[in-house]
């Protein structure tokens, strides 16, 4: 009795002052953000507080369709080229012998670490008309090319910031395997390939899963990689929601477009639940 | 066997490409002429005007602030919020919300801050960027420390109380000591986190002060000059020593429970 009650008072005791600070900072001001959705804006900027649903028509103007359309394509060509590079290296870390898997890990997790705005400056220090990339190509006879402030090079940068996303848990999957299951296989008379198709990759759709949105996430909503490294055309979603914020003043119009942010990630984490429940 | 080899492409290429820009970065940061490009010889004159840059400097003694701000909130109340959520309840929701700071998109969570503020009419600052980085740093702290909590012996907890503890004596003397690796591994990484955000401060600071990432960041779009990259290369040194000294930590700590 006294230690039920005990732990109740437990429970207040430690939960309730960072519950708090999640209600006040974090819940609260969601619930702002999809109230703000259904205002107005005022003519001078700021929220004219009458109910209205004209934002969530905005939201299907081809104009703003086209730009979630172009941010979902390029965070997907993004992921993909993230889970093409990052299967087979985190294969080969989880074979490694035990010394050097965690030094081939924490190479991985380094750069991650770094500061976010130096890892994309470097690369518009390599892509940049006089950059290293078109030195080298120089070399070989090649361009001068005109690499950056294009799609390409969003997706260079998106692959550059979040590739360690993609390789932990790829990694975290594949490690878990018995290497008797892979064996049993050759021993079948199964070649590398099908061994690998058949028992490796169905048993890893979770890591790739999890790998996938890990990548995908903070590529869509992303503003800085594409202000730095896109061209004038290539606006993603991220950049429309900031503009809105900091520079259109309209912020009614800007919290509905972070709601359709939101609903597409919902989305994601959903079937991603579905998926890796049906696996 | 051949076929294996194939494999070490990828492989080789993606270090190849994590670590290529960086080393440039480095290298060109001490280049003593003033291109960011071509290479002329090598000179530490760079790193002289980047000591001697007063922006740069509010911008660093501006994140130092934030970061040691934030990190103790999140220390505080992330570590609490740990103990609580496993030993005092059992529900999944209030798990789930804990995290959610570590989930959202940044620019939700920034918005949204940003929203708040001015719903309750606050001046923006740096104690505005403290309380938005608690919040997310407190998630990470909150789940580096479950995990190690829940390595932890459950049976020392109750051996404490059956002789007789109360339950502060026993989480001071028991609990708590059992928890510093995860504790000191946690504030390494809410500070780590603090020093290199971006999205959030942006939206949350106003226009009066600058993070060193804003300041970088307000740098870059004039143009590229090799101080940034002598910047770069201090800042690299420095996340990659409290990288590997938190993983020592993890180290020490793991294997101390081990024995």
């Amino acid at each position: 009795m006294s230690r039920s009650r005990g732990r109740r008072l437990g429970a207040f005791v430690f939960l309730s002052p960072g519950l708090t600070y999640l209600l006040v900072l974090m819940l609260v001001p969601l619930v702002l953000v999809l109230g703000t959705s259904f205002f107005q804006r005022g003519r001078f900027g700021g929220v004219v507080y009458e109910f209205t649903t004209e934002n969530f028509g905005r939201l299907v103007d081809p104009l703003y369709l086209g730009v979630l359309g172009d941010s979902v394509r390029i965070a997907v060509l993004t992921t993909l080229l993230a889970l093409l590079i990052g299967y087979p290296t985190a294969y080969l870390i989880a074979r490694l012998p035990r010394k050097w898997k965690t030094v081939a890990l924490v190479a991985i997790v380094l750069p991650f670490w770094t500061n976010f705005i130096i890892r994309i400056y470097a690369w518009i220090m390599l892509l940049n008309g006089p950059g290293l990339v078109n030195s080298g190509l120089k070399l070989l006879g090649l361009g001068p090319y005109e690499l950056l402030y294009n799609d390409g090079a969003i997706v260079v940068g998106l692959l550059y910031s979040y590739l360690p996303l993609m390789v932990l848990p790829l990694y975290a999957a594949i490690e878990r395997l018995d290497p008797q299951l892979r064996e049993a296989s050759a021993n079948l008379g199964a070649s590398a390939f099908t061994t690998f198709r058949k028992v490796t990759l169905p048993l890893t759709v979770p890591g790739v899963l999890t790998g996938s949105l890990f990548v995908f996430v903070p590529s869509f909503g992303n503003f800085v990689i594409p202000e730095m490294l896109g061209g004038s055309k290539s606006i993603m979603v991220g950049n429309l929601i900031r503009n809105q914020f900091l520079k259109a003043r309209d912020w009614p119009f800007g919290s509905t477009l972070a709601l359709a942010l939101i609903a597409v990630l919902v989305v994601l984490l959903v079937a991603q639940a579905w998926a890796a429940r049906r696996g | 066997m051949g076929r294996g080899r194939l494999l070490y492409v990828p492989f080789w290429a993606a270090y190849a490409f994590l670590y290529l820009p960086i080393a440039v970065l480095v290298v060109m940061s001490f280049n003593s002429g003033d291109s960011a490009y071509t290479l002329d010889g090598f000179s530490l004159k760079w790193y002289g005007e980047l000591a001697a840059d007063e922006r740069i400097r509010d911008g660093l003694v501006n994140t130092l602030i934030v970061a040691t701000g934030s990190t103790a909130i999140a220390t505080v109340l992330g570590t609490m919020l740990a103990v609580g959520l496993a030993r005092h309840t059992r529900s999944k929701t209030l798990d789930a919300v804990a995290l959610m700071p570590a989930v959202l998109p940044d620019l939700v969570l920034a918005i949204g801050l940003l929203v708040f503020y001015g719903v309750i009419q606050l001046t923006l600052g740096l104690y505005s960027v403290v309380l938005a980085h608690g919040l997310f740093a407190m998630a990470f702290v909150a789940a580096v420390v479950r995990t190690r909590l829940a390595g932890a012996d459950t049976s020392l907890e109750e051996a404490s109380r059956d002789l007789g503890a109360g339950p502060v004596a026993t989480f001071m003397r028991i609990t708590l000591p059992q928890l510093v690796p995860g504790i000191v591994a946690g504030a390494l990484l809410a500070f780590t986190l603090s020093l290199d955000e971006f999205v959030i401060a942006y939206f949350t600071i106003g226009n009066s002060e600058q993070t060193l990432p804003i300041v970088i960041y307000s740098m870059i779009r004039f143009g590229v000059t090799p101080k940034i990259n002598a910047l770069a290369a201090i800042l690299l040194l420095v996340s990659f020593t409290a990288v590997i000294a938190g993983q020592r930590l993890t180290r020490i700590g793991e294997s101390r429970a081990q024995d």
